[in-house]
Order: structure tokens, then C-alpha cells, then sequence
């Protein structure tokens, strides 16, 4: 439903309630953010001379250079290895044996259902438990990939299943074997209905490769909080504030892009696989 | 599996933590996206626009920056607040945008004959979401809620780094003082998934009986 059918064509004193309702509404926003402001500015947060932070080349190098690059390479490692990770488990899912179909669903199940900083540092802590040393980069990109491959694994999977029967049995018709059909026939059209959803997942990977800060791991938040450590706390809010506008800048690029991508599909070729909120916030 | 029993006090307040942590947060949060999700579909654009700038800004900005911005910034506009007070304002401001966009789209998700005919029997854009539209939005609405839900279960989690003694905290502590870490967090995921598997159930069973009521 467009948002218009909860609303008629607004006519004259619809007009003057809205220019009311805009007005009010950005009175109390403005209101709210001059309160933040002036709040900022009592505790000498809006000086210049502590925004000029940003313009020191050494600090922006660190962030962008190390800090950026950190989080893209995990992501990227991460994304790859989730791919190859989730497509074998969805054809794990979609399994002629009943047994090993229900094994794969229980574990899907079970690394939805964990927080991925509890995997994380399963992995970082456990390693060494039995001996392996995890070093703090793995530990993030197989927990990321554990977590997410589970996750990619139900988009494939739905991706697959959203397909008309008729092309698994046309397929068999010609005398293709499973294996050819799944190559063949059903992967092909497929990916094109999911990649919207699977851009959008690459958002949450690229968001969740924060908790490297948590173990340690010089991604663009640890960056971040060891250039404040160097500079000084009085710099933290202009920092904080750069961190927060690239992370949005990259992630609201690739989100624009999925539902763009999303759009197109749609139109061309039907129904995609649909893009989850709480896959998101996860 | 010893190592759990031993300390099973310690694993039920981690357990009650989270559990705290989650609720009061998601209440909060489902409280807020409701009312972000009234701002974007209603005719004043400084409301849709705020709307929108809250959601796109929050959901692709990662959860562990918002426990920053609750923990240092606010102490800088004057808020100071427990930790816990905090990890529940970060968990709350983060996904609020999420139940935004779920409400929202069971919003889309009415029939446009809905509020049509609410119009046409004279109902205000206010009362047309009120009375018609959200209470079966609502319905349609569920399961994605719970799905959000369970996000936030398991995103609480970080508010471990942030000196909230939750589940994970608990686990982390335990396995530094026994030395032993991966039966004391595989005993942590077992409380986790207490929580999440049935609630992902229930956002299953929710799912079908509304699909049957259509």
C-alpha cells in the first residue's frame, strides 16, 4: 500500500494543518538538537581547535588507511569464505537424505541462534584450550563466517525454493541428473533473486566486523580508539563522529545499491528473495 | 558440564541480566519504531524526512559505535547513567530503527481497500492508522517483531564489553578464573539459545496461523 491511501488529495486546510505540523515538528527538532548543541558547546565539545583534529594527516591515515582497510580485508575474507560456506550448506539443506537434511537444518538453527560475539570469542578463547592459536584476525573472520554462512545459507536456500517446480522437472525431462539441474537449470536463476538480499547481508557482515575491537583486532573502531588514546580524550567526539559517518557513507552506498538492485530484479524477473529486518540488526 | 553446575548462580543472573537487558530494551525500542514508523507514512514531510534520517543513519552504523556514542558522548551532553542504563539506551536506539522498518512494513502489508474505506467513512489520517490499519498491521507484524526480537537477545551481548555483567560477561569471567573456556561458554550458548530457538518457534507458529486467518 502506498503511503497515499491513508491520506486523500490534500486540499486546502489540509495544506495549512500540515504547514502546522511541519512547523511544530521542526520547532521540537530543533528544539532537541539545539539542547544537544548548546549542551556540547558548555562543555567546550564544539571548539574549533578540537574539530581541527581532523584535518592532521596522520590521524586520517590511521583511520582510512589502516583502520578502513582492516574492515574491508576481514569483511571481504569473511564475505568469500560465507559464500562457499553457505552454498554448501544449503545444498545440504535441500539434501535427498532426510537424516543429513536435518543435520544441516540443526545447525543453521544453532549459529542463528548465538550471538556472534559469544562465537567469536569461542574461537579466540577456545583455540587455545586445545591448542591452536587463533590469532585475533581469524578468530573474527571464521566467527563472522559461522555466524554468516548460516545465514546466507537460508537466502540460497530460499532463493532455490522460490523457483516454479516446473524447471526442476522440465530439467529432469531432458534427462539432467540433481547435481546438473541444481548447476544448470536452478543456480543461474536463482542467484539473480537473491543477490539483492545477499548485498544487503555484506551491510550486516560489514557493521559486525566491529566487534573486532572487542578482541583486539586494529579494525577502523580499534583504529579509531587507539588515535584517541594518542591524541587525547577531548578529541574523542570529533573522532567518534568521522568513524560514524564512514561506516554510513560505505554501508549506506551498499544498502542503496541493494534495493536498487532489488527494484530491477523485481521488475524483470519477479518475485526476489525477500531482504529481512532482523537478518539486519543482527 | 560440571563447570556449568558449579556455577549455576553465577550463569542465572547473567541469565536474569539479559534477560532484563532484553526486555526493558525491546519495549522501549518497539515503542519508539512505532512511532518512527507513524512519522514515515504520514502526509507532513519534516516527519517522514525525520523518520527516514533516523532509520538509514542508525541501520547502517554498527551497534558496537552506538554503545560508544551512549557510553562517552552522552556523559558530554550531561546524561550519566549506570551501565546498564546505558547498554539499554545504546540497544534501544539501535534497534528501534529496526522495529521502525518491521512495523512499517506490515503497514504496507494492509490491503489498500483498508484505508481506502476508512476514508471513505470519514476517518482522519490519524484515526485511519489508529483504529484500521495498525491493529491489523500488527497481526501481520508479529513474527517479524520477534525475529527483531531475537536480534536484540543476541546483539545484548556486546554490552559485555561495556562493563554489564549479562551472560557473556559472566561466561568471560568464568573462563578467565577456571581457566577452562569452552565448556563455560558452551554452557553460555545454552542459555542464549533458551531464549532464542523458542522464540524463533513462536514467530513460526505466528507466522502460520495469521497466514491462515487471510
Amino acid at each position: 500500500m502506498s503511503g497515499t491511501a491513508l491520506y486523500d488529495a490534500i486540499g486546502p486546510r489540509g495544506h495549512r494543518r500540515i504547514l502546522l505540523g511541519s512547523v511544530l515538528g521542526g520547532l521540537l527538532i530543533a528544539a532537541i538538537v539545539a539542547v544537544v548543541l548548546l549542551r556540547l558547546a558548555n562543555n567546550g565539545q564544539l571548539e574549533a581547535e578540537r574539530w581541527e583534529v581532523l584535518t592532521n594527516e596522520a590521524v586520517q591515515r590511521r583511520l582510512f588507511v589502516d583502520g578502513l582497510v582492516a574492515t574491508l580485508k576481514a569483511a571481504g575474507v569473511a564475505i568469500l569464505l560465507s559464500l562457499v560456506v553457505g552454498a554448501l550448506l544449503a545444498i545440504g539443506r535441500i539434501s535427498r537424505y532426510a537424516w543429513f537434511r536435518g543435520l544441516v537444518a540443526a545447525w543453521v538453527e544453532f549459529f542463528r541462534g548465538l550471538p556472534l560475539l559469544l562465537m567469536i570469542f569461542f574461537l579466540f578463547l577456545g583455540g587455545p584450550q586445545l591448542g591452536v592459536d587463533i590469532p585475533v584476525f581469524w578468530a573474527l573472520v571464521l566467527g563472522l563466517t559461522l555466524y554468516n554462512s548460516a545465514v546466507i545459507a537460508e537466502i540460497f536456500r530460499a532463493g532455490i525454493l522460490s523457483l516454479p517446480k516446473g524447471q526442476t522437472e522440465a530439467a529432469y525431462a531432458v534427462g539432467l541428473r540433481r547435481v546438473q539441474t541444481l548447476r544448470i537449470v536452478l543456480l543461474p536463476q536463482a542467484i539473480r533473486l537473491m543477490l539483492p538480499a545477499l548485498v544487503s547481508q555484506v551491510v550486516t557482515l560489514l557493521k559486525d566486523t566491529a566487534l573486532g575491537f572487542v578482541i583486539g583486532y586494529p579494525e577502523l573502531l580499534r583504529t579509531g580508539r587507539e588515535v584517541i588514546e594518542f591524541v587525547g580524550g577531548p578529541y574523542s567526539l570529533p573522532i567518534y563522529v568521522e568513524m560514524a559517518v564512514i561506516y554510513i557513507v560505505v554501508n549506506a552506498t551498499l544498502s542503496w545499491f541493494a534495493r536498487w538492485l532489488d527494484r530491477r530484479t523485481a521488475r524483470r524477473y519477479g518475485k526476489t528473495v525477500e531482504m529481512s529486518v532482523a537478518d539486519e540488526a543482527a | 558440564m560440571g563447570l556449568v553446575f558449579d556455577n549455576f548462580d553465577r550463569y542465572i543472573e547473567g541469565f536474569l541480566n539479559t534477560l532484563s537487558l532484553t526486555l526493558i530494551s525491546a519495549v522501549l525500542a518497539i515503542a519508539i519504531g512505532t512511532v518512527l514508523a507513524g512519522f514515515r507514512v504520514s502526509p507532513v514531510p519534516v516527519l517522514r524526512a525525520t523518520g527516514t534520517f533516523y532509520v538509514e543513519t542508525l541501520r547502517n552504523t554498527p551497534l558496537t559505535l552506538v554503545f560508544f556514542f551512549a557510553v562517552f558522548v552522552l556523559p558530554q551532553v550531561d546524561v550519566r547513567l549506570s551501565f546498564f542504563a546505558f547498554a539499554v539506551v545504546a540497544l534501544t536506539v539501535y534497534h528501534a530503527a529496526f522495529f521502525c522498518e518491521a512495523v512499517r512494513s506490515g503497514i504496507n502489508a494492509v490491503g489498500v481497500g483498508q484505508a481506502e474505506a476508512a476514508r471513505s467513512i470519514g476517518l482522519g489520517f490519524g484515526q485511519t492508522l489508529r483504529i484500521v490499519v495498525l491493529p491489523q498491521a500488527f497481526r501481520t507484524v508479529v513474527p517479524p517483531l520477534i525475529n527483531v526480537f531475537i536480534a536484540l537477545t543476541k546483539n545484548s551481548s556486546i554490552a559485555a564489553a561495556f562493563a554489564v555483567t549479562e551472560l557473556t560477561k559472566i561466561g568471560l569471567d568464568l573462563a578467565n578464573t577456571t581457566g577452562e573456556p569452552i565448556p563455560v561458554l558452551l554452557g553460555v550458548a545454552a542459555f542464549y539459545l533458551i531464549i532464542t530457538i523458542p522464540a524463533g518457534q513462536l514467530a513460526g507458529v505466528v507466522e502460520r496461523r495469521v497466514a491462515f486467518a487471510r
